[in-house]
């Protein structure tokens, strides 16, 4: 199974987020994975069309994943994946 | 009953209640989330805000005791043939205003949003639906264009206390339209407007109102502040004038409050221009008309007159009769209680401030 790992700055809105482990074959598959557990979360990681948003960050191992359309990056059982938050100034 | 005071800011919610005849903080929520839009539903009390998150998104939420508690709630969303001008599926981006149906519509509940998009909810904000008969306005796709966004917002809805079948929504930029047939219908209503950016500035459509609103007592009196002056009809509409000042001293600017006891009266807070986006002279003034825009007094009392680069967001001026109060783009908040003749300063270190409502409870 994958490992889903999230930034911390998502606590604030899912107190009990931590690591999961997931299933999921492709990225989509694994948001579907990260609802289920936490409920509401995929709303927060991309729009209304299922796209990412535009400052979040999916990465798999050390790599961004490249397709935020439909989120079709292949998710192999000992990955890591990582949902982070993008930089921001201000 | 208090009077309380919700402040979105650019960094949370701040809730002030005037007790014991002072103004104190309440409560804060929401820290470091920029608060675009607050918003009280007379009918029951129910406070709502919408968080405008550069991550994750907007989000939805409402409390029904006082902002003790919030519930999350799912945002509108477009149908999925819903196009922008450029053939792009619309997406959420803004949510820019709330407003309550009439009183036969008891969980009724308008949004006002960008893309251009007016949505309904018919069970109190649960979910919401577009109304596509606006969507779908022959205007929309190639008249309708964007000010200072990406896209065309509407930002101002107004709801006919004597027919909840009555509405007007405004436009950035498109202008004003109304519908007499609860919105299957919508008829643009810009007769007397002029958009001085347009090569036709009598267009039909494609004028930028900042801010409208009707008065409760005589519904048919209906006021804008525009981007090209500010404006009033004593017809509902079908005919506009424009009442900006002598030397066009108050004319440009965001915001506007009215008197709903007296159709006569409101309150337009200037700015320099477009391209100065400034108090007038660094100087920060209210204007006030009481004989419906035919002459303006100057009320600076207790505002800051030197070095002020202070302007105000449309949604960051309301009003309870002569309470008045304002929140400014550098975090300054201010409030009348005598109709804008002496103004305090409620705090000078908020950050930039969005959208305010005024209640009672």
């Amino acid at each position: 199974m994958a490992t889903v790992n999230f930034t911390s700055a998502l606590k604030r809105f899912f107190p009990k987020l931590d690591t999961i482990q997931v299933e999921g074959k492709t990225v989509a598959a694994v948001l579907d994975q990260i609802e289920q557990q936490y409920p509401g979360m995929k709303d927060y990681l991309v729009d209304e069309r299922g796209r990412l948003r535009k400052h979040v960050n999916i990465f798999i191992g050390e790599e961004l994943i490249t397709d935020g359309e439909t989120l079709s990056d292949v998710v192999a059982e000992t990955d890591q994946v990582f949902v982070f938050q993008a930089l921001s100034g201000g | 009953m208090n009077k309380i005071i919700l402040v979105g800011t650019s960094k949370g919610l701040v809730v002030y209640r005037h007790v014991e005849n002072k103004w104190r903080i309440e409560t804060t929520q929401f820290v470091g989330f920029p608060v675009s839009m607050v918003y009280v539903d007379e009918r029951h009390g129910t406070w709502w805000v919408c968080l405008t998150h550069r991550h994750w998104g907007l989000k939805l939420h409402r409390s029904s005791d006082q902002g003790k508690s919030w519930e999350a709630l799912p945002v509108p969303k477009y149908p999925e043939d819903a196009q922008l001008q450029s053939g792009q599926p619309a997406t959420l981006r803004k949510i820019w205003t709330m407003q309550q149906a009439g009183p036969d519509r008891p969980t009724g509940l308008y949004l006002g949003t960008e893309p251009g998009g007016l949505f309904f909810s018919n069970n109190g904000g649960d979910s919401f639906e577009l109304v596509e008969s606006l969507w779908n306005h022959p205007s929309r796709k190639d008249q309708w264009f964007g000010a200072g966004r990406d896209h065309p917002f509407i930002h101002s809805i107004v709801v006919d206390p004597r027919n909840s079948n009555h509405l007007y929504v405004a436009v950035s930029c498109a202008g004003v339209f109304e519908t007499m047939d609860g919105g299957n219908s919508w008829q643009a209503r810009n007769n007397g407007l002029v958009a001085a950016y347009l090569p036709n500035p009598q267009a039909e459509i494609g004028h930028d109102p900042h801010r409208m609103f009707a008065c409760a007592m005589q519904p048919d009196i209906l006021w804008q502040q525009n981007h090209c002056g500010i404006y009033r009809s004593t017809d509902g509409g079908r005919q506009w004038t424009d009442i900006a000042g002598v030397n066009n001293f108050p004319n440009y600017g965001f915001a506007i409050a009215i008197d709903h006891r007296n159709p006569q009266r409101a309150w337009v807070i200037p700015a320099v221009s477009d391209e100065i986006r400034v108090a007038v002279n660094l100087a920060l003034c209210v204007c006030r008309t009481e004989d419906g825009g035919q002459t303006w007094q100057e009320l600076r009392q207790g505002l800051p007159q030197e070095n002020c680069f202070d302007i105000v967001f449309r949604h960051a001026f309301a009003n309870i009769d002569d309470v008045l109060v304002f929140g400014t783009t550098t975090g300054n908040l201010y409030l009348s209680e005598n109709g804008g003749d002496q103004w305090t300063c409620l705090s000078g270190n908020l950050a930039r401030v969005e959208s305010i409502c005024m209640t009672v409870g």
